[in-house]
């Protein structure tokens, strides 16, 4: 059927299923644009920066499982979708970007917003393509949506010349993508299933170590079950947080940087990690030479790549895990059957020992709201809900987000870990109520992140995509004051935000969002239930203690068991 | 897995010879001379050029295993879309060559000395100058090496050297290893 270019973008997204797409119009896009306005069926949901549309398809991506859209104009348009590729990369978040490019006449030649974007994000995307002809769209739209999500998940982009896209194209959708280099495996090999299932029942120590992989397999029921199958303790990253129900008996908490003292005893003192679609990320594992040392390593991952990476395994299995947890567990069962029942009830009991004795801690205090206690306090309030989507910023309130809420479905809690880019948590937030219109969307969120993407709001409130924002303020850029504070002798640099300018609650209710200001416990409980009840973007700004630090932490280069505690002594301190 | 180690200034460098075969489309040799740059993969030369089948290039990298393996450097690779197959060439299982002119300075005393020279390693004198000859060493990449340290104290002007490339040979029977395979 003959048609644009730009028409064929649209039919070829109408064909992959998507439902919605986040952008912003500009010139070299503008016939794409022109296409959604004469009719279609794929939502547009209008973002205020590109890299709030960027952020808006990846929580979007997260909280749904299918890939999430950005569509963005060419030069500023583009970059300014650097950053939530980048992001995506980092935390293999599947994203298809469409990007306009100036005529295929003018390129190269510095033309009005022209900019080699395919050539600036390289290093961070799985691949990406200029299309040069307009007959190739179907094919190449039809190659990024089977690129961005399989093997591992990630971003990829599409630049589209202007011309390309006003041309005429004869459309039909291929039903095959022509991807010869491309064959990501599709079952683990089973003398390593075997293996590894050999070395769980032996263990006496061992520790499922669980990432954001397991997330993007749609693993979580395997995984369920194999950790309930050999009473395997389950210990979840930043990114597989929720993958796992945190009310769960065998849930022993996160490790890491910011971990509880607990947790980084467990995966430190253990015999076995079991790594599940994790990475032995440098937040989790501190030195890295001194990191899990009595510890054989089962790696189950779908990246090849990444096992041996940073830690040699014992065990390697490559392959999605859904099948490879799947057959663990049966070969698992099978042993237990051979008279090899698991051996880990010790092993529990000692976790559990280590999480009574050194709890999470923090100085109460009446004279000023601090931030774990609000956390602790919202997660009270919506504990008996199985509606609550999170998402967050990057810092303290990050951290703490992680140490207090606990998350029993699988994508609901959504945040940047690789990257870790501030100003994630409102975007992804908007994205992830587009994947989840039924779900209660909640960012909590530093100021100092909030600052950097808020202009989102107005897409919450016209795009009726509402959310509830919980601003942990404090004033600072929280965890950068933190670091300062604790390795540069407390001389703070330019990270004083002020708990006031802006006025947060004033500037929610100028976006036509509810705005609500606390700043002691008295009015905490019935603000935050008002602004969860109320059916409307909300801003609550809660004012809290200016100089908390976020505790336990590993320093960094440290290893992981030498961590810094709470100490007990008071830490308030005047503005 | 044999390591070609060589010391140089302290540091060891082991090198090794991949052979890549990829897409020959637009962008495809950037994205793996980037992908080598991002990882710190240090590059010792690189040949790219087309192969028995139009759209298939064949990119012969010379690389410095020194700091990653090259298992983990050929797990990187196949993760690039454009990437059809990665295979290392091991010197006693490949035909490997290469080609070098050196412009060497031959004052007409010299001359003789330095024709005996290149006869011996098949050199062609691709110029003749006043003062300078342009030899062209074409051979395998150790004979290079030899020819290079033996010219040398004549005094080298300029050099160029393509960057090795090479097959597997013919004559021996080769093993195909299964892909993702980790001991």
């Amino acid at each position: 059927m003959k048609m644009t270019g730009a028409d064929a973008v649209l039919r070829s997204l109408e064909a992959e299923g998507v439902e919605v797409a986040f952008g912003i119009p500009g010139g070299a896009i503008l016939p794409t644009y022109d296409a959604f306005a004469r009719g279609t069926t794929v939502r547009h949901v209008l973002a205020r920066h590109e890299q709030g549309a960027g952020h808006m398809a990846e929580g979007y991506a997260r909280a749904s499982g299918r890939v999430g859209v950005a569509i963005a104009t060419s030069g500023p348009g583009a970059t300014n979708l650097v950053t939530p590729i980048a992001d995506a990369w980092m935390d293999s978040t599947p994203i298809v970007c469409i990007t306009g490019q100036v005529r295929t006449t003018l390129i190269g030649t510095d033309a009005f917003q022209e900019c080699d974007i395919v050539g600036v994000t390289i290093p961070v995307v799985k691949h990406s393509w200029l299309v040069q002809d307009v007959r190739e769209i179907p094919g190449v739209i039809k190659a990024a949506f089977h690129v961005a999500q399989t093997g591992r998940c990630g971003p990829v982009l599409v630049d589209v010349p202007r011309d390309i896209q006003e041309a005429e194209i004869d459309f039909r959708y291929p039903d095959e993508v022509d991807l010869p280099g491309w064959r990501p495996p599709t079952r683990g090999h089973p003398r390593q299933i075997t293996e590894a299932a050999k070395r769980i029942a032996a263990a006496e120590k061992p520790v499922l170590y669980v990432g954001g992989g397991v997330l993007n397999a749609e693993a979580c029921p395997e995984l369920l079950d194999l950790a309930q199958v050999g009473r395997l303790p389950v210990i979840t990253t930043l990114m597989g947080k929720s993958a796992f129900p945190e009310t769960h008996e065998l849930h022993f908490g996160w490790p890491g940087m910011h971990g509880p003292k607990w947790s980084n005893y467990a995966m430190n003192k253990a015999d076995l990690l079991i790594a599940c679609g994790a990475r032995f990320d440098d937040r989790v594992t501190g030195k890295l030479s001194a990191f899990a040392p009595g510890a054989s390593v089962v790696h189950l991952d779908i990246d090849a790549a990444e096992i041996g990476k940073l830690r040699s395994a014992d065990v390697p299995v490559v392959g999605p895990l859904r099948h490879v947890l799947g057959d663990i567990a049966i070969e698992l069962r099978r042993l237990q059957a051979d008279g090899r029942p698991p051996q880990t009830d010790a092993w529990l009991r000692q976790i559990a020992e280590w999480r009574d004795e050194f709890p999470l801690r923090y100085a109460e205090n009446d004279h000023v709201l601090k931030p774990q206690h609000v956390l602790e306090v919202l997660q009270e309030l919506t504990a008996d809900r199985d509606d609550m989507v999170w998402t967050t910023g990057v810092g303290q309130h990050q951290m703490w987000a992680m140490q207090y809420l606990r998350c029993r479905r699988p994508r609901t809690f959504i945040t940047s870990g690789g990257l870790g880019t501030m100003g994630y948590g409102v975007p992804a937030a908007v994205g992830a109520k587009a994947a989840r219109p039924d779900a209660t969307v909640v960012c909590v969120d530093g100021d100092g992140c909030f600052q950097m993407t808020c202009q989102e709001l107005a897409t919450a409130v016209l795009e009726d995509l509402p959310i509830v924002v919980v601003l942990i303020n404090n004033g600072y850029l929280g965890m950068v004051q933190q670091w300062q504070n604790m390795f540069f002798d407390d001389r703070l640099s330019q990270v004083h935000l002020t708990h006031q300018v802006p006025d947060y609650a004033q500037l929610a209710e100028a976006y036509g969002a509810a705005g609500f200001t606390v700043d002691s416990d008295d009015d905490l409980v019935s603000t935050l239930e008002a602004a969860l009840g109320g059916g409307r973007t909300a801003v609550v700004d809660c004012r809290v203690d200016p100089r908390e630090q976020c505790f336990p932490m590993i320093p960094a280069g440290a290893a992981a068991l030498d961590m810094l505690e709470y100490t007990g002594e008071e830490a308030v301190r005047a503005e | 897995m044999l390591c070609n180690t060589r010391a140089w200034g302290g540091a060891s460098v082991s090198l090794h010879t991949i052979s890549v075969l990829v897409e020959n489309k637009p962008g495809a040799l950037v994205r793996v001379a980037m992908m080598f740059a991002r990882r710190g993969y240090n590059i010792e030369s690189l040949a790219v050029g087309p192969t028995e089948r139009h759209d298939v290039s064949r990119i012969t990298i010379r690389v410095d295993c020194a700091t990653r393996s090259l298992e983990q450097i050929e797990k990187q690779m196949h993760k690039l879309v454009n990437v059809l197959r990665v295979r290392e060439l091991e010197s006693e299982e490949a035909v490997e060559r290469e080609l070098a002119l050196f412009t060497v300075a031959t004052p007409p005393e010299r001359r003789a000395e330095l024709m005996t020279l290149a006869d011996a390693f098949h050199a062609r004198v691709a110029d003749v100058g006043p003062d300078a000859l342009v030899f062209e060493v074409v051979g395998e990449p150790h004979e290079l090496d030899s020819f290079e340290e033996l010219v040398r104290p004549h005094g080298i002007r300029e050099m160029v050297r393509t960057g090795r490339v090479g097959l597997h040979r013919a004559s021996t029977r080769r093993e195909r290893r299964p892909q993702h395979v980790l001991r």
